[in-house]
């Protein structure tokens, strides 16, 4: 009897949850469909769900028109290179602020929290100067160099907290053992470090992707990744819904898929180990 | 434990991520601050010297400053109620037993994945384009009159838009809350004969107080600045300027530095107040 009701239960539970995971879905799923339809389909009246002819003249088309893949290849490297970038400097930083903690290692972890929160249009007209200043306005290693500067706390505090969790009794083993520092940190250190870096690597590249202030203000044709290139479909004339969902699929799918891998860490990363 | 030499190892290895920190929120600031003490227009006669306090009095004097702090409040305060109510129930309900629990999370959180332009702009045409939006068809299906979505209803189509970015974020933090509540707590009080609502109030909503706290004040400093939710949508048309897009026009359309300076010091001493109470709590947990 109670084994029939837990089930029930359960059953209850499943279609509402799917229902409503559906639901919030659904603008990036009919997107995805829309993606798919001819123009004329995708505004039908009443609309098309899944029953209309599949096409990919819209991705050919996104593709001729645009440009499409030099505006990818400026969000792999702005995305890629401030990340990757920002993990070099913050390595050694967490490093140090998890295995050597001084009496300021915390006023140093907050004070770096509190560069996060200053609002970007606070500095927008100052670092606009300063890029016309050093000739970095439109360019790839400008933008790359903001989203380090912007996502550096978030780096250095995911890596701090993935670091504190290092066991500091496994070091001093190692050591007992007669283990030299290289291989203390080769065979010990890195092993144990690797997952939590990985981690920050993923969540900070979609971070970096989407950031939408400073790579709409910053760029003009040369250096625009695809947040500009969508936002360029905003103007009247790129009223076409079909195509206005491919360029999009084609802009959220991979960073969709790279965020489904990284759910708990951005509970981490995004909450400055508060909540884990 | 430390020596005197790792010690200063450890200072040389933080100093680079100090260093670029340190200048990134300095130079610009003082920049920002020095400009807001001066008439400085590029486009009409350049850098016309010190004005005092003359640009903060005439951006709050402006008549577009109350609409846009009132702006700012209504949408920032309602996409935190509605993300939060709708986070602790989602967050609620995916942690119970189910089949294909994994998949359900896959499709809550994907859309804080969405780049913004995408979402507003995709949110803009295909769903609330009065004339061919997925919503004008439903509105004409049940035989109503589609609504003008972004000129007549354009603060609560960017509610709208910009709760559906964040729901996923509040369910996500306030689930991995709820998971990490006590279940013998739990089992304790239902065989104490505890009825569900009461369960929830002095149980659950009590163990997510502190995670509630965290997701708005988190939100809050992002929701204070959102930016391409506006620009692509309505372009701060039809009273969806905030503050923050006040400050932007100010500055990048209107080509008055002085005059948006001086916002973007209230803007920076504005989130200053929400960011104290944020790193108290984080504080607090680093322990140490």
């Amino acid at each position: 009897m109670a084994r029939a009701v837990t089930n029930n239960l359960k059953i209850i539970n499943t279609i509402v949850a799917w229902g409503i995971g559906f639901l919030i879905f659904f603008p990036i799923l009919w997107t995805i469909l829309t993606s798919f339809k001819t123009e004329g389909m995708a505004i039908a009246d009443p609309p098309v769900f899944l029953f209309f002819d599949w096409t990919m003249e819209n991705y050919t088309e996104v593709q001729e028109r645009s440009n499409y893949l030099r505006f990818l290849w400026n969000s792999i490297f702005i995305a890629g290179g401030s990340t990757i970038l920002g993990i070099l400097v913050a390595v050694p930083a967490a490093w140090s602020m998890a295995f050597v903690p001084s009496k300021r290692t915390k006023d140093i972890l907050l004070w770096m929290l509190s560069t996060k929160m200053l609002p970007a249009v606070g500095v927008l007209y100052p670092i606009y100067l300063l890029f016309i200043q050093f000739g970095l306005l439109d360019s790839i290693l400008g933008l790359t160099l903001v989203l380090m500067l912007i996502n550096l706390p978030i780096i250095v505090w995911m890596l701090y907290t993935y670091f504190k969790e290092i066991p500091v009794a496994i070091l001093e083993a190692a050591r007992i053992d007669g283990a030299s520092l290289k291989s203390e940190i080769l065979y010990v250190l890195m092993p144990m470090a690797i997952p939590g870096i990985a981690s920050t690597l993923l969540l900070n590249f979609i971070l970096a992707w989407n950031e939408a202030f400073w790579t709409l203000n910053l760029t003009a044709a040369k250096a625009a990744p695809l947040t500009a290139f969508i936002a360029s479909y905003s103007s009247p004339e790129g009223l076409f819904f079909a195509k206005l969902s491919a360029a999009s699929t084609l802009a959220i799918a991979p960073v969709i898929v790279l965020g489904w891998f990284s759910q708990k860490q951005l509970v981490r990363g995004l909450t400055f180990g508060a909540v884990k | 434990m430390a020596t005197q030499n790792s010690r200063s190892i450890a200072r040389l290895m933080m100093a680079p991520a100090v260093i670029m920190l340190l200048g990134w929120m300095l130079v610009p600031l003082t920049m920002t601050l020095w400009f807001s003490f001066r008439k400085y227009l590029p486009l009409r006669g350049g850098d016309m010297g010190w004005v005092g306090f003359d640009n903060y009095v005439s951006f709050v004097s402006s008549s577009s400053f109350w609409p846009s702090v009132q702006t700012t409040l209504i949408i920032v305060g309602s996409v935190l109620v509605i993300t939060v109510f709708l986070g602790i129930l989602l967050a609620i309900l995916l942690d119970q037993p189910m089949w294909g629990q994994g998949i359900v999370r896959i499709l809550v959180i994907s859309p804080f994945f969405v780049m913004p332009t995408v979402s507003a702009l995709v949110w803009k045409n295909i769903f609330m384009d009065p004339v061919n939006g997925l919503l004008a068809h439903l509105w004409k299906f049940f035989g109503a009159v589609p609504i003008q979505w972004l000129s007549q209803e354009s603060v609560k189509s960017i509610i709208m838009i910009v709760s559906w970015q964040w729901l996923p974020f509040a369910t996500l933090i306030l689930l991995t809350a709820v998971q990490s509540l006590d279940r013998e707590q739990i089992e304790a009080s239902e065989m104490d004969g505890a009825k569900p609502l009461q369960r929830f109030g002095y149980i659950v909503l009590p163990h997510l107080a502190r995670a509630i706290t965290i997701v708005v004040l988190i939100q809050t400093i992002f929701l204070l600045s959102i930016f391409a939710e506006i620009f692509v949508t309505t372009g701060g048309a039809f009273g969806t300027k905030t503050l923050s897009y006040l400050i932007f026009s100010r500055v990048l359309e209107s080509q008055n530095i002085g005059l948006g300076s001086a916002g973007g010091i209230y803007a920076v001493i504005l989130a200053n107040i929400v960011a104290i109470f944020l790193m108290r709590i984080v504080g607090k947990n680093l322990g140490t």
